[in-house]
């Protein structure tokens, strides 16, 4: 089984890219990210490099994009969505500026570096921007066709992309819908399990225990968390009577936020929403943290359960 | 692989026509903060001479044609002292002059802080202090990208250049050799809280740019033959280089000048008269 990390799919599939579409430039910042610091090599005056200023590469990608350009930047989603935070929403947002912004290095999975680097609110924060489109790679297979999608893309683009390997969800036939929730499980109407991310893989792994167990749910992969597909969330909650949410980022603004202001506004039915519960990231095994945080396969079995059973 | 850049010529006739245009403006600059009972007309009138001497000589621009890809590019990136550039978009043909009165009203395309989206000519929003250099740094990249032989200029406020983004973007602008890009640093010494150098040294300034890797020319940024002499020079330098115009918070009007108070307020009825007569004396006797 394929376990590419998101970021190096999504990386690698644009410098292919880059091969028969001259259309577009990378912005790096010094930080090792999706593979893109190799980008400079292959196509030198494509590429600039802006340093440790995370600040300076998206308003400098900005004045690319204002002179026509479609540009790629890359840097950890924590330094984009936090250190250049005013630029997103200043200069790229506000003028609606061709602009993708490959955040990196998101949630827990991070591990190892900590909370400084876990980007566990980037959602919260991107989201709230007007003129934003986030999308989230569940694995490798749609990190390449997500990034397929964004050459093509206009206007203000932000890409969550997961350090570590996962495994793949997808085969070569998936096809990615910008805005379209994609039904991956239905093993029946007992409830909906909506995922975005490589937390996915544990929604599906939590999809077949409960199957086991007799309660049968649907599983929906929310590739694009803005602008979200509001007609899958009232489908599933009409369909279904209870929506749970699973990402890798906090509960505050994330994908269970978003979910949850589409269902109390039109179809209100019981929620769960798993996800980071108002705690930093640590160091650690990706793991034994997810276990910590209640985001494990056994922790959202149980949380669905305790679901099922208020409908 | 090195685009000249395009060069410019001056008379003595297009100085004085300069001087009499930026008189003009400084009416318009008033009578739009009067107006919108708001605004910043004192690093507006600092900067006016300089936006003249650009938008009505020095710059590649065409009013016809506002995204003409090669045009030269300016970033205000004070863009509190809009007022100033939009009634120099105005009177060089971008749009109709009679809108200048909307600035800062529900609807109108003048917003309190420049947006490039709605007004034609514009190249930047701006308003956040401290980004417009980065961004001019992305544009002169661009240029050079496509092998165009425009100039992107940037104007900054002294007070402006405390933003630590705009150090940034001066490294980078030296890193990239953009001989392509002009920063213009507007130095009247005031800032909203008081004078620049109480509230945070910027002193020493040239040696400041010198050694970010810039060439630096100064001039008196109220004596018009300097500045198009000082823009004349930056454009033969083949290396970023920074304008350290020297300026008078309030020029033109001996009530608000160099007075911290006029950084953002609007003048009232009888102060508009009173103002509005010294800015046309100003021009005559220049």
């Amino acid at each position: 089984m394929n376990t590419l990390p998101t970021r190096m799919a999504f990386g690698r599939e644009l410098i292919e890219l880059a091969k028969e579409n001259e259309n577009f430039v990378v912005c790096n910042a010094d930080t090792k990210t999706c593979s893109l610091e190799q980008f400079e090599k292959l196509y030198p005056h494509r590429a600039f490099s802006f340093g440790i200023a995370k600040q300076n590469l998206v308003g400098g990608a900005a004045g690319l994009a204002a002179c026509g350009n479609k540009v790629f930047l890359a840097t950890f989603a924590v330094f984009a969505s936090m250190r250049a935070c005013e630029q997103v929403r200043t200069f790229v947002c506000y003028p609606k500026l061709n602009v993708t912004i490959i955040g990196t290095h998101t949630g827990l999975q991070v591990g190892g570096d900590g909370a400084t680097h876990a980007a566990i609110e980037d959602v919260a924060i991107m989201r709230s921007f007007p003129n934003m489109t986030i999308v989230q790679p569940a694995d490798a297979v749609a990190a390449r066709k997500i990034a397929r999608m964004a050459v093509d893309f206009e206007g203000p683009l932000y890409i969550r992309l997961h350090r570590n390997a996962a495994e793949d969800i997808y085969d070569e036939s998936y096809e990615f819908h910008l805005g379209k929730a994609n039904l991956v499980k239905n093993y029946g109407s007992d409830l909906t399990i909506i995922s975005s991310g490589i937390l996915l893989a544990k929604a599906l792994q939590a999809a077949e225990i409960l199957k086991e167990e007799g309660i049968f749910v649907r599983v929906l992969d929310m590739a694009t968390i803005k602008p979200l597909d509001t007609e899958a969330i009232l489908r599933a909650a009409e369909e279904t009577g209870a929506i749970m949410t699973v990402e890798d980022h906090t509960i505050y603004g994330g994908l269970g936020s978003a979910v949850s202001e589409v269902v109390v506004q039109n179809r209100p039915v019981p929620m769960e929403i798993v996800g980071i519960r108002d705690r930093f990231g640590e160091s650690g095994d990706p793991e034994l943290l997810y276990r910590d945080h209640g985001m494990d396969v056994p922790s959202i079995v149980d949380k669905a359960k305790r679901l099922f059973a208020r409908k | 692989m090195c685009v000249i850049l395009s060069q410019f010529t001056y008379t003595d006739a297009d100085v004085v026509r300069l001087e009499n245009q930026a008189a003009a403006l400084r009416q318009d600059i008033l009578n739009m903060i009067h107006a919108a009972k708001a605004g910043h007309p004192g690093g507006s009138l600092s900067a006016i001479d300089m936006i003249t001497a650009l938008y009505f000589h020095v710059l590649r621009i065409d009013p016809k044609n506002p995204d003409w890809a090669d045009r030269d590019r300016f970033i205000l990136s004070k863009g509190h002292a809009c007022p100033a550039l939009y009634a120099a978009l105005a009177r060089r043909g971008f749009f109709d002059p009679e809108i200048l009165p909307t600035l800062r009203q529900y609807g109108s395309i003048l917003q309190g802080h420049p947006d490039m989206n709605k007004v034609p000519g514009l190249d930047m929003s701006a308003g956040s202090l401290g980004n417009g250099l980065s961004i001019g740094v992305g544009m002169a990249l661009s240029a050079r990208l496509h092998k165009q032989d425009y100039t992107t200029y940037v104007m900054l406020g002294d007070g402006e250049i405390q933003e630590g983004m705009v150090w940034e973007a001066a490294m980078a602008a030296n890193h990239h050799d953009l001989k392509n890009l002009v920063a213009i640093v507007d130095c009247n010494g005031v800032q909203i809280n008081g004078w620049t150098n109480d509230v945070m040294t910027v002193e020493p300034l040239a040696d400041k740019w010198r050694s970010f890797g810039w060439r630096v020319v100064e001039c008196d940024g109220h004596n018009m033959q300097q500045i198009l002499h000082a823009l004349h020079t930056a454009k033969t330098m083949r290396h970023c280089t920074a304008i350290l115009m020297r300026t008078v918070k309030g020029k033109g009007v001996d009530f608000m000048e160099d007075n911290p108070a006029w950084h953002g307020a609007a003048p009232s009825d009888e102060q508009l008269v009173q103002a509005i007569c010294q800015v046309k004396e100003g021009g005559r006797a220049q």
